[in-house]
């Protein structure tokens, strides 16, 4: 049986977080995806903090996941707040309608 | 190392601020609405005095088990930051008085996003990097949409949010990898770490990449800009105004003293990042605001230009460079809150207006405030003797002095480019017919702002020692 080490845990993490960065500029449909693929990459650095924190035998990295996983929860309140606000003027959350400015 | 109480004494002026933006958010609460004009003036106070608290007395060390660090450099950013997070609050008001959401949470976030921006400029770890940058970030995504029944104050706040979180993730990412690889998120570990070998770890130089991309966002500078158009134009005037000047500082700041510090040693490898990144910023902030109609969406641009000189002082990684980063900051901070606040005297039968064409003979109904667009104008596109040129030759001089001769020759280049477009405005306002004419102000603070702001500009060349013997001191700390 193969042992699972820190490399392993890497590149999970690694693939997580291309797959946030992907479902960010990728996605044409929903604003909400993108705040899951935002979480998605926050989520994916925790796997690498915790990894490294017990693999390096270091507290310091668990100290940080739990910081990330507080701002995370913030972020996401604020997130959806500005996306009620935005609905309510618009009437609709769509990637594609979010153009009322070129860019 | 400070302990106990002392690290209580070197983070006085973050504590005053905290705890007297939570007293006025308690007032603001109970009082309600009625207390809009005491909780924004009280802010106000309170910045200036957070300010002041920093330089009497001035203290210098590390503190809370080494997470905060208070030196020179950062007293003189943090100044930056408040006073000028200070002046776009008073310039806020009749705005947002106009369009109806003048609310005391205004003042409230505007206090916490400067204290966020304090703890990054003092972040000595890369946990208290996270957290100041992200109390800055989510106080800005809500002031970005403050305007909530307006579409485009909305649409800015949701491109600002996705983008500002995405370049979160990326720094957080890089810091996680530098973590791993280093054993610490301890600035002073980390310098360590890399002086003993580790800096020739892959994991380390890509953890770099990645928290320099983060930071590129939040600095605006190519190719991680195409946010900031967007959002200048459509936050609402004063918080742009906002934008342009206290958050690049932090975020400056930050960039400062984490290359100049820990990662001293990789200098080879981020001077790269940062060169090309100064030279696309400079370029595209010349080109791209040419043809703008939008005069925020040009002032977007020319703020992408000059993040671009300052990476290029960054990049030549010297005590000059640092010097120049510090003295050119100072010098356009004074002139983008100088052009936002004759911006926001722009009004046409009671309805603020911002399109460059309605400038169109302002000399003759408005000579004052043409007359101080003229000297922001020709200090940005840097004609000596104005402010603006002195900043850029500092920049261009320590560029010359650390080899990066071509960097530099482009720079002066996209500044003649970019002068076009600075005169142009110039044009517009003395030369073309008037069209309706702009209504006549009674003479508040934003005309206050514009009027001091142009004098500064206009007569820095007769005083320049001050500034330039504060940015000496404060680069000479990163270089002992």
């Amino acid at each position: 049986m193969m042992a699972v080490g820190l490399g392993h845990y890497l590149a999970l993490a690694a693939i997580l977080f291309t797959l946030g960065v992907f479902g960010i500029f990728l996605n044409r449909k929903n604003v909400i995806v993108i705040l899951m693929s935002v979480e998605l990459m926050l989520l994916a650095v925790n796997i690498n903090l915790v990894a490294f924190s017990a693999f390096r035998g270091n507290i310091e990295g668990q100290v940080f996941a739990m910081l990330v996983l507080t701002v995370a929860a913030a972020e996401a309140a604020i997130g959806l707040a500005i996306l009620v606000v935005y609905f309510r003027n618009r009437g609709t959350i769509a990637v594609e309608d979010i153009n009322a400015m070129k860019g | 190392m400070a302990t106990g109480i002392d690290s209580w004494t070197l983070a006085r002026p973050e504590i005053f601020l905290a705890a007297a933006t939570c007293l006025l958010l308690i007032w603001g609460v109970v009082r309600g609405e009625r207390s809009v004009n005491l909780v924004s003036g009280a802010t106000a106070l309170a910045l200036v005095a957070t300010a002041a608290l920093l330089f009497l007395p001035f203290r210098e060390g590390t503190a809370f088990a080494s997470l905060f660090v208070v030196d020179r450099l950062t007293a003189t950013m943090k100044a930056l930051v408040l006073v000028s997070s200070a002046v776009a609050l008073l310039m806020s008001r009749a705005y947002f008085e106009k369009v109806g959401a003048w609310r005391f949470e205004y003042p409230i976030l505007l206090a916490l996003a400067a204290l966020g921006m304090m703890l990054m400029i003092s972040a000595n770890d890369l946990m208290s990097v996270y957290v100041g940058l992200e109390l800055q970030s989510l106080a800005l995504y809500v002031v970005a949409s403050f305007q909530r029944d307006d579409a485009r104050s909305t649409e800015a706040g949701v491109k600002y949010f996705v983008l500002g979180s995405v370049a979160s993730g990326l720094l957080l990412f890089g810091a996680s990898l530098i973590y791993g690889y280093c054993g610490s998120t301890q600035f002073a570990r980390i310098s360590q770490a890399l002086l003993e070998g580790r800096a020739a770890e892959l994991g380390v130089v890509v953890g770099l990449v990645f928290f320099v991309t983060g930071l590129a966002f939040k600095v605006s500078a190519v190719p991680f800009h195409m946010w900031t158009p967007d959002v200048y134009e459509g936050a609402p005037t004063p918080v742009t105004a906002l934008f342009a000047a206290a958050p690049k500082v932090a975020a400056i700041s930050l960039l400062v003293s984490v290359l100049m510090g820990p990662f001293k040693p990789l200098f080879a490898q981020w001077q790269q990042i940062l060169v090309a990144a100064a030279v696309l910023s400079m370029l595209l902030g010349a080109v791209a605001a040419i043809r703008q109609t939008n005069i925020k969406r040009l002032m977007a641009y020319s703020s992408i230009g000059n993040v671009g000189y300052i990476l290029l002082g960054l990049a030549s990684g010297t005590e000059k460079g640092v010097q120049g980063v510090v003295f050119f900051l100072a010098i356009y901070v004074v002139m983008s809150l100088g052009v936002f606040a004759v911006i926001l005297t722009m009004q046409r039968q009671g309805k603020m207006v911002e399109e460059i064409a309605d400038l169109a003979g302002l000399a003759r109904t408005r000579p004052m405030i043409a007359f101080a667009m003229l000297l922001f104008m020709f200090s940005l596109a840097g004609i000596p003797p104005l402010a603006g040129f002195w900043g850029k030759l500092y920049i261009f001089m320590a560029a010359i002095e650390a080899k990066l001769v071509i960097p530099a020759v482009l720079g002066v280049l996209c500044s003649v480019v970019a002068s076009y477009y600075y005169l142009r405005i110039v044009k517009v306002m003395y030369i073309d017919e008037p069209g309706v004419a702009l209504d006549r102000t009674p003479i508040g603070v934003n005309a206050i702002v514009a009027g001091v702001g142009a004098a500064v500009v206009a007569l820095f060349s007769l005083l320049p020692q001050p500034l330039g013997t504060a940015a000496a001191a404060a680069a000479k700390g990163l270089f002992p």
